[in-house]
């Protein structure tokens, strides 16, 4: 781990100070937009009431029916816009905003328009830091825009999963469905650690693994879409990994296999996340239309904004440990 | 002096429909029907030559005719005409390409050789991207079957093109081909009553029409058109992307999800008895699904497909009739409750609404 010496103070302490110092100097009220989800309205008249359900029950019977009939769009990524909008958006809000209440800061460092490279760390044993990044920038973002994640290869071998993925936008974690992606204009989420972030046992936690071979700067370079550093911070303790059973996953064919205090001891029980307060937040984007366009193969300069990138998460991770009052509230 | 076309695979439906296509153009002075079965369908004013191309005979057909272009269309993943082994179609796939290749390398006349392949040579697995380019190598080889074969083929005539720099070479790789005529085994598969599917994939496919197919063939087979280059190697599909789950609903075939495992044993039970020919790389497809990117198609080519896959799927759904679930009674269906409820007045039955919608 020489490339974790970028960070330069001493990663242990602000953690072990957190909870004393924030008391003493309170965080800040974020100033956040007001979210995109159904605010409870004051209660309409009667009338009013019976012609929302109405139209209610005439929106989901059309739904319905274009569903049923086939008649709607997919992408050739196999995006389906309308049932991540209609059904697999409203499955993982409730996670999103009742379990883990997530907190959203710099959301206006997400361009309008145009493409963009999400980068984020990535924790918790399972991938639902994505999932919940993917509902944040939907639901808080003013153009209600689409995180289009890369996965591993393994989400795409899996059933079920795979074609879920497929639906919710996701592909593989390529440089060329990556580029193709930037360069259709699309948010493009990534996060580079892969399975040495998410699998990485409690003890590392908020340690920025390897950011991979740096090939998401090269691909953002040659797009020319500026790169978003995006900080998660409450995953880490979903799934407090505290062993891994290396025979078990070489014989499962995964990465790895968690165990935690709960899991696998209470079997499916073992698997509920443990309800953290989770906050997103979004950094600076960093551009990357003002270099040349052999820049994408000069090593040292990709080193260089990968460590950049690597760094601005890795700092924005502290800040809002500091922050932080506690891991539930 | 006119162009003297010959055309491989004439006795398959849609080499037929090439041959009657290609002699309307002007330019095409004669046009050489081969294959070893004699075509149920007519050729037209095309002269047919019942010969093997997997035997040395079609090198005297080459020179005796002072054929220019070929256009080998016999490499193809269905069943034999008039029945046989399958093993007879891969050989004439690969050994007849072999022989083909061969004669049209000791033939002085020869200036043009148009080569009809296919997607499936990308093969198809999860560590793939998801768009494939005329340039992304496979992450892993077709094992077997029609892909395999279309591997080959594909490699074989890159050696051609090699050693006959004088030869402009044009590979098609085609998406699914349908339309009202189609007989492949794709077609097969959908007009099952019940399609078995794999349980957990959902895989997005990608058709082109078979009147783009002749269209796109015949302009592989001419002289380029200004600004085009017609050699080198195309993906041909139609726009956009439909899923398989989509495709059984627009025809009204319900599915039936099966386990991998499962599956390749109904397909094989199936293969059996002969109602469909259910491949290993058609399972691949229904597993994976497969999608190409078609700039090349569009920029270099100059092709612009009249159908897209959306429209071309509604075309061959058009000719099958309808299935156990038509999509247009299911909607009345939808329809009839959405008018019941509207009498029943608005605020009852919204649960049942609701869980229906799930």
């Amino acid at each position: 781990m020489a490339d974790a010496k970028v960070i330069p103070f001493d990663e242990d302490r602000p953690r072990r100070r957190m909870p004393r110092r924030v008391r003493a100097v309170p965080a800040p009220e974020p100033v956040e937009p007001e979210p995109s989800a159904p605010a409870p309205e004051p209660a309409p008249a009667p009338a009013e009431r019976g012609d929302a359900w109405d139209r209610r029950i005439a929106g989901g019977l059309a739904f319905l029916r274009r569903r049923i009939t086939g008649e709607y769009e997919v992408d050739d990524f196999g995006y389906d816009k309308e049932l991540t909008d209609q059904v697999l958006m409203s499955l993982m809000r409730p996670l999103y905003d009742k379990y883990f209440r997530v907190e959203v800061k710099g959301i206006e460092n997400i361009p309008a328009e145009g493409g963009a490279l999400i980068v984020a760390n990535h924790s918790g044993t399972l991938p639902l830091d994505g999932l919940m990044l993917q509902v944040a920038v939907h639901d808080h973002h003013p153009a209600e825009r689409h995180l289009r994640l890369l996965a591993a290869d393994l989400v795409f071998m899996l059933p079920v999963v795979n074609e879920l993925a497929r639906k919710a936008g996701h592909t593989l974690a390529c440089a060329e469905d990556a580029q193709r992606l930037l360069e259709a204009g699309e948010l493009v989420g990534v996060m580079p650690e892969g399975f040495k972030g998410i699998g990485k046992p409690f003890g590392d936690r908020y340690k920025l693994q390897r950011f991979g071979r740096g090939g998401f700067v090269s691909t953002a370079l040659r797009a020319g879409t500026p790169i978003v550093p995006c900080s998660i911070v409450g995953a880490e303790e979903i799934y407090p990994m505290v062993g891994n059973a290396k025979t078990l996953a070489r014989l499962l064919g995964v990465p790895y296999f968690p165990i935690t205090p709960t899991f696998p001891w209470l079997g499916p029980l073992g698997a509920v996340p443990l309800p953290t307060k989770w906050t997103i937040q979004f950094g600076e984007p960093i551009p990357t239309d003002g270099y040349a366009a052999e820049a994408a193969e000069d090593p040292m300069l990709m080193f260089n904004l990968t460590d950049q990138v690597r760094e601005q998460i890795q700092h924005t991770l502290y800040k809002l440990l500091v922050q932080r009052r506690s891991v539930f509230f | 002096m006119g162009k003297v076309v010959l055309v491989t695979g004439a006795a398959r439906q849609l080499g037929g429909r090439f041959v009657r296509r290609i002699q309307r153009d002007p330019e095409v002075e004669r046009v050489i029907a081969v294959d070893a079965a004699t075509p149920p369908h007519r050729l037209g004013s095309a002269e047919f030559v019942r010969t093997d191309i997997r035997q040395s005979s079609i090198a005297r057909v080459l020179a005796e005719h002072a054929v220019d272009t070929v256009v080998h269309l016999a490499v193809t993943g269905g069943r034999p005409v008039g029945g046989g082994a399958h093993s007879a179609v891969k050989e004439t796939n690969v050994i007849g390409t072999m022989q083909l290749l061969g004669a049209c390398q000791k033939s002085p006349t020869v200036r043009r050789l148009v080569v009809k392949s296919s997607t499936s040579v990308y093969g198809g697995a999860p560590r793939d991207p998801a768009v494939f380019t005329e340039t992304t190598p496979p992450k892993s080889l077709p094992s077997g079957g029609f892909a395999k074969d279309a591997a080959e083929v594909e490699g074989y005539v890159r050696g051609f093109a090699r050693r006959r720099p004088d030869v402009a070479v044009c590979v098609l790789r085609f998406a699914n081909i349908l339309g009202p005529f189609a007989d492949s085994a794709l077609a097969e598969y959908f007009s099952m009553p019940v399609m078995p599917t794999v349980l957990g994939y959902d895989p997005r496919l990608q058709f082109v029409h078979e009147d783009d197919v002749l269209e796109v063939l015949r302009l592989a087979a001419q002289e380029p058109r200004r600004g085009t280059l017609n050699s080198g190697t195309f993906n041909i599909a139609g726009d956009g992307v439909l899923l398989l789950s989509q495709c059984s609903r627009r025809l009204g075939r319900p599915t039936l999800p099966l386990l991998l495992p499962a599956l390749t044993w109904v397909g094989s039970a199936l293969r059996a008895v002969g109602v469909t020919d259910f491949s290993p790389e058609q399972m691949r497809l229904l597993t994976h699904g497969r999608v190409v990117e078609t700039t090349q198609m569009r920029e270099v080519l100059g092709f612009e497909p009249l159908y897209t896959t959306t429209e071309t799927f509604a075309d061959f759904a058009r000719s099958r009739g309808n299935g156990l679930l038509p999509p247009e009674r299911v909607g009345r269906a939808v329809d009839r409750v959405a008018a019941m409820l509207d009498a029943d007045g608005p605020r009852d039955d919204v649960d049942t609404v609701e869980g229906a919608k799930r």
